[in-house]
This record gives C-alpha cells, sequence and structure tokens, in this order.
C-alpha cells in the first residue's frame, strides 16, 4: 500500500522548505518532494557567491526557516542545517508526473512509478524548472547552457551569452574577467535589468570588455560558432560555449494536468488562486513563483500560511501589524477592509494584486486632513503622488485668486506635476471635507508606475489633460481640452535629441512635462542658441500661428518627456477660444521680440549653450562663481566646511569656466537627481525647498557616487576635532578655518570609527541664511541660482 | 547678475560713509574750540570716539570673516562697509588731529593708520582688477592642468634628448628637474624667473638650431617643446603672480593694524594719563 500523509509538497524551493517546515514543526504528517539530489535547485544554481537579496525589505519573515540577504553558499548552508534540526521528511530525487484525486485523497506519482496519498497537495515548484531553451537548430548541443554555477571555471574561452536580464549581465560581466564575451540583446537597450546591473554592463561595453550585439537573436549554433539574425543581416560570432539566460514560464502542460486552469493562453500567464493560495482545485495549494509571488521572501511566508490554512487556522499576513501601524489614524476598521475600500475607490490601484497593493501601502502614508487643511502648497519642492479614497480636496489653481478651484473627489489622484517633472509643486491643494488621503513616496510610485501598466496607463491620461490646462490653458474648461489630449501623444527624446528642425512643416506643438529644451537657429553657419525652455511651457506653437516652416531647432537640453499635441488639434482650440488665442499670441509676440534681440547677443546664446553642456540644463539650483570678480580665496570652501562636518562639498578650482562663469564641482540638486536612482537604503530626499540631500540611514555604499554624473558627492568620514577659532587666531593652534586636505591621507582613526560615508551639499537647508558658500563670498562672486530663471537673456544679456 | 563690493546695494555704504564725512566736516568748520581745534574738545573727543569705535569694528572683519555662523547679512555686506568706513576714516581721523602732527605717539597712531588705510586701498584695487586678468590668463585650464602639460612636455622633452649628446641632455634634464614655479615672495611678484633652466635650454637648443645643427630634426623638435613649455611656465608664473598680488597686502595691512591698536592704546592712554 502506497505511504500516505496529511500534506505533500512538491518543490523545496523557499515556498516549500517553509511550508514542510511548519508542517515539521506543527506535528503535521508530511513529506516534501524534491527532483533534485538536493534542496532549493534554483538558488543552488544561482553564480558561486552570489548576494542574494531579502527584498521587500519591510516584509517581516515568518518561517521556521532563516534566511537574511547574504551569499548563496550561507543561505543554502543555513536551510541543510534546518532541515535536518527540524526533521523534515524529505525526500529527494523525486520528480512528480501527475497528481490525481481531490481534497483528502491526492495521488501523487512519481517518474519511477512509485505513488502515494495525500490529503492536501501543495505546488511549490516555481519556475525555474522549467526554463526556456534556445528555440533554434543546434540548441541541444553540449556546449550551449542555461545556467552558471561558477564562472571562474572558465578561461580563455570564446563565450556568448544571450540575454538582457539580470543574470544574462551578471554571467557575461562575471565571465569577461577571464574571457572574450559576447552578449546578444534581443532589442535595442538593456530595459529590464536593476540599475546596478545596467551600469555594469553599459561600463563593460564602452571599455570593450564585453561585446554587444543589440537587435539581434540567434539563428542556429555550430560546433564553433553562433549565427545571428542582425538589423544588418546575418553575422557569425565564434564561440566555445553560449550561454542562454532567457528566463522561464510555468510548466503549463503538467499543471493543466493536475486540473488546474489558467487566465489566458498567454505563456506568461499564471494560474489564479485564492487569498489561502487554494487552486481552482480544492485541496491543491499553489505558492511561490508559480502562484505570482516570485521573491524568496514571499514564497517563505506563504509557505508557513498554507500550513495554517490548511490545519484550519486562520493567520494574518506576515505585514499585518506594520499595515495597522500605518492605519491606525483610522477608527475601528481592520486592514482588510481599508485595503477593500482603496481597491473599491480608487480605480488607479484596482487593478494591483493584493501583495503587490499590501508593499505599496507599507511605502505610503494614510492621511485624515480635517476640512480646511492645507496638504501641500504652491512651490513646496515635496514630491510624492497622493490619492483620494475618501472626501474631495480642491487645487487652488491661480496663485492670485484662491477662489479658482479644481474640485478633485473620491477615486482621483493629485500630486503627479511634481512627480513627473520633477519640479515644485503647481498648486496649493486644501481639502474641502474630512478627507482619507493616501501618500505614496516618490521611488515607490516610480517603481509601479514602471512595473504596473494600467497604473502608467491611467495616470498618463489624466495627466496629460491636467499638464494641458495648466500650462496651456487654464481659464478654459476642462471639458474642452478632452478633445485635443486625446490626439496627444506622449514623446520621449534624450539628451542633444532633436524635437523638430528649422524648416520642417509645423505639425503639432510640445508641451514640456519633464526635462528641459534649447531653441536655436542657424546663422552663419552655425548654431546660434536663442533660448532655454524649462518643464511646464510649450514650444513649436509658432509655426502654427504663421503658418509656415519652423523657424528654429528645438533639442532635448536633457532626458526630456513631451506631450506632443496635434497641430489642428490645438489650431482648432485656439479658434473656439478667443481669450486663449489672445494668449498664446501675446506669449508668440514675447518670444519673437527675444529672438530677435538673443540673435543680436549672440555671446548670451554661447553662455546659455555651455552652461547647457554643463548638465546645467537640470539643475534646480546651481552654484556659479563670476570669475571676474572671485579673488580665489576659498572661504566659499571653508565656510561649507565650517558647516559641513569639516568636510567641504564644493571644488571651486576644478570645473570648466566660459566668458567668466565659472561652474564649480558642486550640486545642482537635479530636477531628477541621478543619487537617488539606486540608494539600497533610501536615504536621499528632497527637501520641500528642494534640497537634495543624504540622511544619516546612509550605509556608505557609494552608489549615488557612482550615479553622479557631475562628481559632486564623496565618500568621507569626518576629520578629528580641532581647536577653535580663536586658539588659532591668537595661539596658532590646529590649522584654521576650513578642510584640511592633507588630513584626507592621515586620519585612519575616524574612519575606521564611523567608516566612509556619502558627503554633498544639502545647500545649507537647516541653516538660517541658506548657503554658507554664497553668504561667506566676500565678494559677491558666488551666487546660486535657478536655470529657469537664470537661463534668459535678462539676465544673461548685459 | 553679481555685484562687487564697490556698487553694494547702490553704493549703501558710500552714502553712509559719506554722510559722516560731510556731518564731521561741517561741526569741524562751525566748530570755535578754546586755542587752536585740538583733540581735546567735545567736538575732537567725539570724533575720536568714533574713530577708534570705527576702527575696532573694522578690526572684527578678521573674526566675522572666519566665523561661518547662521544669519541673514552676507559677508559682502560688512566687507562694503569695511571698505567705505575705512576709507571715512582719514577725514574723520584727520580732524580729529585737528592737523596737529609732531613727533610724538598720537602722530604714530596716526601714521599707522594710514599705512593699513593705503594698504587696504590696495587690496581694493587688487580686488577689482586681477580677477579678470586671472581668468583671461588661464584660458578656461586650471592650475593644474598647467602643471600636468607641462609634466607631459617634460616627459616627450627628454625623450627626444635621449639620441642628443651630452650637452643637449644635460639642458633638457636641468629644464625638467629644476625649473621651479613660484618660490619667494619677490619671484612670486615677479611674474618671471631670469635663471630659468628651461628658458637657458630652449636658448641653448635656438643656438644649436642656428648654427651646428641646423639639420638636426630632433634639435628642432626640442626647440618647438621647449618653447611651448615656457609659454605654459610664463602663464603659470602670471597666474601665481596675480594671485601673490591679491593676498600681498595683506601682509602689510594685518600686522600694521596691531601695531595701530597698540599706538592707539598708547595715544589714548597718554592723553588721559597726562591730562
Amino acid at each position: 500500500m502506497a505511504d500516505h500523509f496529511t500534506v505533500a509538497i512538491i518543490g523545496s524551493g523557499p515556498g516549500g522548505l517553509s511550508a514542510a517546515g511548519r508542517a515539521a514543526a506543527a506535528g503535521v504528517s508530511h513529506i516534501l518532494l524534491e527532483r533534485c539530489d538536493h534542496a532549493s535547485d534554483t538558488i543552488y544554481k544561482y553564480q558561486k557567491g552570489k548576494l542574494v537579496m531579502a527584498t521587500p525589505d519591510v516584509l517581516p519573515l515568518r518561517s521556521d526557516f532563516d534566511f537574511k540577504m547574504g551569499i548563496r553558499e550561507d543561505i543554502l548552508g543555513t536551510w541543510d542545517r534546518q532541515l535536518e534540526e527540524h526533521k523534515v521528511n524529505i525526500r529527494y530525487g523525486a520528480e512528480v508526473v501527475a497528481i490525481a484525486g481531490q481534497k483528502g485523497a491526492f495521488t501523487v506519482t512519481l517518474q519511477d512509478k512509485s505513488t502515494l496519498t495525500a490529503e492536501y497537495v501543495i505546488l511549490a515548484i516555481g519556475l525555474q524548472g522549467n526554463i526556456n531553451k534556445l528555440p533554434v537548430p543546434g540548441a541541444e548541443l553540449p556546449h550551449v547552457q542555461y545556467q552558471l554555477d561558477d564562472p571562474d571555471e572558465y578561461e580563455g574561452e570564446h563565450i556568448v551569452v544571450v540575454g538582457a536580464g539580470d543574470a544574462a549581465i551578471e554571467n557575461a560581466v562575471a565571465l569577461a574577467k577571464q574571457n572574450s564575451v559576447t552578449i546578444v540583446n534581443r532589442s535595442g537597450e538593456f530595459a529590464r535589468a536593476k540599475q546596478g546591473n545596467l551600469d555594469l554592463i553599459r561600463a563593460a561595453i564602452e571599455k570593450n570588455q564585453i561585446e554587444c550585439y543589440y537587435n539581434s537573436s540567434p539563428a542556429r549554433v555550430t560546433e564553433k560558432t553562433l549565427v545571428l539574425r542582425t538589423a544588418d543581416g546575418e553575422a557569425e560570432v565564434r564561440c566555445d560555449r553560449v550561454i542562454a539566460r532567457l528566463g522561464a514560464t510555468a510548466p503549463r502542460k503538467f499543471v493543466e494536468a493536475c486540473g488546474i486552469v489558467f487566465p489566458s493562453p498567454d505563456p506568461k500567464a499564471l494560474p489564479e488562486v485564492s487569498s489561502t493560495y487554494e487552486s481552482n482545485v480544492p485541496g491543491l495549494y499553489i505558492i511561490g513563483a508559480l502562484g505570482g509571488y516570485p521573491l524568496i521572501k514571499q514564497a517563505m511566508n506563504q509557505g508557513y500560511e498554507v500550513i495554517e490554512f490548511i490545519r484550519g487556522n486562520k493567520v494574518e499576513p506576515a505585514d499585518e501589524p506594520l499595515l495597522k501601524e500605518r492605519f491606525k489614524g483610522l477608527a475601528d476598521v481592520t486592514v482588510e477592509q481599508v485595503l477593500a475600500t482603496i481597491r473599491a475607490n480608487v480605480p488607479i490601484f484596482s487593478e494591483l494584486n493584493p501583495l503587490v497593493l499590501r508593499e505599496l501601502m507599507l511605502d505610503s502614508i494614510v492621511h485624515t486632513p480635517k476640512k480646511g487643511d492645507i496638504i501641500f502648497r504652491r512651490n513646496d519642492y515635496s514630491n510624492s503622488f497622493y490619492t483620494i479614497v475618501q472626501g474631495e480636496v480642491e487645487v487652488r489653481v491661480n496663485p492670485l485668486d484662491d477662489s479658482e478651484v479644481v474640485v478633485l473627489r473620491q477615486g482621483e489622484f493629485f500630486g503627479e506635476m511634481g512627480l513627473i517633472a520633477g519640479r515644485r509643486r503647481t498648486a496649493t491643494v486644501v481639502a474641502r471635507q474630512d478627507a482619507i488621503l493616501v501618500e505614496t513616496q516618490r521611488r515607490t510610485m516610480l517603481k509601479l508606475i514602471a512595473s504596473v501598466a494600467s497604473v502608467k496607463r491611467q495616470m498618463d491620461a489624466i495627466a496629460i489633460v491636467r499638464q494641458i490646462q495648466t500650462y496651456i490653458a487654464p481659464h478654459t474648461p476642462v471639458e474642452r481640452l478632452y478633445d485635443m489630449a486625446s490626439t496627444a501623444k506622449l514623446r520621449r527624446f534624450k539628451a542633444g535629441e532633436i524635437l523638430f528642425s528649422q524648416g520642417d512643416a509645423g505639425d503639432s506643438v510640445h508641451l514640456i512635462r519633464s526635462g528641459s529644451v534649447t531653441v536655436s537657429r542657424r546663422i552663419g553657419g552655425r548654431d546660434v542658441v536663442l533660448s532655454y525652455v524649462a518643464s511646464g511651457n510649450y514650444v513649436g506653437e509658432m509655426a502654427l500661428l504663421t503658418n509656415a516652416p519652423r523657424s528654429a531647432t528645438v533639442r532635448a537640453a536633457v532626458a526630456t518627456e513631451t506631450v506632443a499635441i496635434d497641430g489642428k488639434a490645438f489650431v482648432d482650440l485656439l479658434g473656439s477660444d478667443p481669450a486663449l488665442r489672445t494668449e498664446v499670441e501675446a506669449k508668440f509676440r514675447d518670444r519673437l521680440e527675444i529672438n530677435e534681440r538673443m540673435e543680436r547677443a549672440p555671446e548670451a546664446g554661447s553662455i546659455i549653450q555651455f552652461l547647457i553642456e554643463q548638465g546645467v540644463g537640470e539643475a534646480t539650483d546651481v552654484l556659479l562663481i563670476d570669475e571676474s570678480l572671485c579673488v580665489r580665496c576659498d572661504n566659499c570652501e571653508k565656510a561649507c566646511a565650517e558647516t559641513h562636518h569639516g568636510i567641504s562639498r564644493l571644488d571651486r578650482e576644478a570645473g570648466p569656466t566660459f566668458a567668466s562663469i565659472h561652474v564649480p564641482t558642486s550640486c545642482r540638486h537635479c530636477e531628477h537627481p541621478h543619487c537617488m536612482a539606486d540608494c539600497p537604503p533610501d536615504a536621499i530626499h528632497r527637501a520641500p525647498n528642494g534640497e537634495v540631500y543624504i540622511d544619516d540611514s546612509c550605509i556608505g555604499c557609494g552608489n549615488c557616487q557612482r550615479n553622479c554624473p557631475y562628481g559632486v558627492i564623496q565618500m568621507a568620514a569626518p576629520p578629528p576635532d580641532k581647536p577653535g577659532l580663536f586658539s588659532w587666531l591668537l595661539f596658532g593652534l590646529g590649522y584654521g578655518p576650513g578642510e584640511d586636505k592633507r588630513l584626507r591621507k592621515v586620519h585612519h582613526e575616524n574612519v575606521d570609527k564611523y567608516g566612509k560615508h556619502a558627503v554633498k551639499c544639502d545647500m545649507c537647508k537647516d541653516i538660517e541664511g541658506g548657503a554658507a558658500c554664497v553668504r561667506a563670498c566676500p565678494t559677491g562672486a558666488a551666487i546660486r541660482v535657478d536655470p529657469k530663471q537664470f537661463l534668459s537673456l535678462a539676465k544673461l544679456g548685459t | 547678475m553679481n555685484e562687487s563690493v564697490v556698487v553694494y546695494r547702490g553704493f549703501r555704504y558710500l552714502k553712509v560713509a559719506t554722510l559722516l564725512c560731510l556731518l564731521a566736516i561741517v561741526l569741524y568748520a562751525f566748530h570755535t574750540p578754546i586755542g587752536q581745534p585740538n583733540g581735546g574738545s567735545w567736538l575732537g573727543y567725539g570724533l575720536g570716539g568714533i574713530g577708534a569705535a570705527i576702527i575696532l569694528w573694522l578690526m572684527w572683519f578678521g573674526v566675522r570673516k572666519r566665523r561661518y555662523k547662521p544669519g541673514k547679512v552676507k559677508l559682502e555686506e560688512w566687507l562694503s562697509a569695511h571698505v567705505y568706513l575705512g576709507l571715512a576714516l582719514i577725514i574723520i581721523a584727520t580732524l580729529h588731529s585737528g592737523f596737529q602732527f609732531g613727533w610724538n605717539v598720537h602722530t604714530l597712531a596716526y601714521v599707522l593708520m594710514m599705512v593699513v588705510i593705503l594698504s587696504g586701498s590696495f587690496g581694493l584695487y587688487a580686488y577689482v582688477r586681477y580677477p579678470r586678468l586671472m581668468t583671461e590668463n588661464r584660458r578656461g585650464q586650471t592650475l593644474d592642468g598647467i602643471f600636468t602639460q607641462i609634466a607631459d612636455l617634460d616627459r616627450e622633452c627628454r625623450d627626444v634628448a635621449m639620441r642628443l649628446g651630452d650637452e643637449v641632455n644635460d639642458a633638457v634634464l636641468a629644464a625638467a628637474q629644476r625649473t621651479r614655479v613660484g618660490g619667494g615672495l619677490v619671484r612670486q611678484l615677479s611674474g618671471r624667473n631670469p635663471n630659468c633652466p628651461t628658458l637657458a635650454a630652449l636658448k641653448l637648443m635656438q643656438k644649436l638650431a642656428a648654427g651646428p645643427r641646423h639639420d638636426d630634426a630632433g634639435v628642432r623638435k626640442l626647440v618647438q617643446l621647449l618653447a611651448k613649455k615656457d609659454d605654459l611656465l610664463g602663464q603659470a608664473r602670471r597666474d601665481v603672480q596675480l594671485l601673490a598680488m591679491m593676498q600681498v597686502w595683506l601682509f602689510i595691512h594685518v600686522p600694521f593694524t596691531f601695531a595701530l591698536i597698540a599706538a592707539l592704546v598708547a595715544h589714548v592712554f597718554s592723553v588721559f594719563f597726562y591730562w
């Protein structure tokens, strides 16, 4: 007679292990079936020494097995030890080929034809057991492989890595140390990879350590070559080894044979499960990646929970206490109720799966403003995103008249303009009645927009209308804008890319929603910059108003996103709204005049051009030094060091100079700060006045220093204390005001004691009077400016 | 976009100082002291007290400049006031003296004060004039950048000189190893180095190229390289010179201020002691 268990768990990955651990600890009769001769084959096949992350950081782990961020070997070692300690009943080499029966009486058949019976079955097989193979002739050859254990095993080989995800990049970069490596990318960029890996692969390609074929895919594999289909025809690449990292999909045939239904024929589709992880087959549960939750920690928590569900216990999700804390401002409602309300009331979040919504809420704040409370003010530099779960708010759109308002109701959102443009708030928002609002942090929201298509779609659709209203037609009723908005398209431009050229036909107006552009005209055979246009303005209306070809070339100064509005729709709107037409024409005449004057003052255009080349176009506040006044006393640097723990965050001498304007090495507080992009502890923030600063949670990883294109972040430890000013002034003790750079080399004590952390300019945000560098300049040479205002004829044409 | 200390806030402190001086002159003109005008009259004490207070306040600038405390007032405002109130002292102190000068500690204090004011005036001139010259001389480069180029040229010169015999080799080696930019104060201020080994090597190469080794491509190349290096050295020395000019006056301004204070204390003490 076959062995009988209460629970059969299939797959010993993180989810299966955790389930078996819980079953063992709770005394539930169980068996853990593993196809290989070791547990957790997916992680076992990770690259040797790979750092395994424990994201999401905020989610607590609930499992009888331990898990924290660490290297592959340590994690597997811990689990092997705990398998024995917990007396888990695991059977290796047991590949399941069929599951039949129903709740209470499942029969599980193994590869060796043996069977066992169980009351419940938990499928924790993940996806990696079914990795995608190269779909080309020759894929079965022995030198084609789908995993890489230890990159150091290979030396002096020609290796081709196929794929553009994190695994492919990690493999390629590691192999490139001792081999000649080529990477094959089906698209034109590495869009799916983490920022850190993206930087690695870009740097390696730039330094010719790795050769990259973009827009190419394998055609066939032979003994010594891989033939690629590229944009320019076939190419043959020499290779001793092919490593294909093409991801994995659900083993659909097997899963369907168990009676489980997939919601769509899409090969990437995953089966749906209930809130207790039960599939459409009662008694058959699915956890982990196959159920849509690919993170290790999530899977382990599910393993624990699913056993408790089977035992008839109601368990709260692991993040329940954290969410309760988040929601404690709301009277007497359960977390489940709050989440259900958000889902029901807020369309932009309604398509999120429960786990993603919970994670989102962990990174959000619930506000309960009373009627009349101000949520944020115009010109604040906050950039979080708000959704209205209940109640109403009014957006005061006119700085001169508080009664001109737009009312937003339950389910709508606001704050997206600051999020998109990286600039100050464009309006003041006030609660119109007692309300419940969810405030989501910038980084969380950006991640969500990037990963969930429905969120991006809904947000863009509404944002476009609002941007048109705010920046082009503030007094036109919003209903009249829908037609025009429906013709609008979002367009992205890289720095330096042309929006349109002088002489082109004018067919559209571009509303700049993030980034900035320069307008230039060819005069006497060279490009003369006429103006700099920041986000929140539009360009391209001239040609439409005059019915003539484009009179100038418009180029993106930095990475820029525009709302491209169809020319005809724009002209139609002007036709139907005489007031708007007058406004647009007035602006048009101003521009004509400025262009004329700029043509006669080309030096101002050259300065704009120079500053744009220095990246000032993406700055919100930049330190400039007028060298015709600067006496090189370095008091700015000294002031910076004296007010910032002894380390100067600016280097006056370094940096380029043009027409006596010097751009020192100092933070520009970018619209979309590069330093913020990949900060593991999320320690870099933007203060309400726009200062980008690093808080005390910095771990000293150096990502921000590497990501800053302007070299304004340093890794440093505080220098030792020194005697006061009068001790130096009267008795010559210490080395006087400012930072003594010689100390950096010799003082190891504080480096050992505190470690090095990232330091950068915080624009003296907590110091009365503002930037110390500017206040301490004896001759008025140092100024801080916002390029939006500064890069204009009025400021430069003198 | 930027305002220099001279024109700061529409000459605010020039106006204050002028007003102060006019007031002093008017009072002086209408004042009828017992005997000839002197520091012992009520107006003399008044002007002396104001002058001494201004001197102490001007001295405090040295501390203010190095105290980077929070506050709305910029250092530039202090410097603007420092300049104009310092200049106003010329009139206030002269009127205070009643034009009585002699070989005594009182006149010593007056002379020391004038030295401080004159050196400060040169400082103002330097601050207004030299920054622009310095930028023009730099031609968009940093001093470090210039030195890197010089080091590259040295390496190139030595490679070329290697094959050209001892005489050439020694001269080029000396040019590479013993050329100095800056040095003592006089050297820095002169902006030149008449005994520069690079210049000597250049002259030697020019002589050789014009005479015995006129067909030697290596020598011609060295003329080119050394001439370029000489240019860069000139640029670097000019940079050092201008920076020195902007700082040198402080070596008079500051010590003489302390001497002035000593003399001032003696002056005040003696006036009251021998009264």
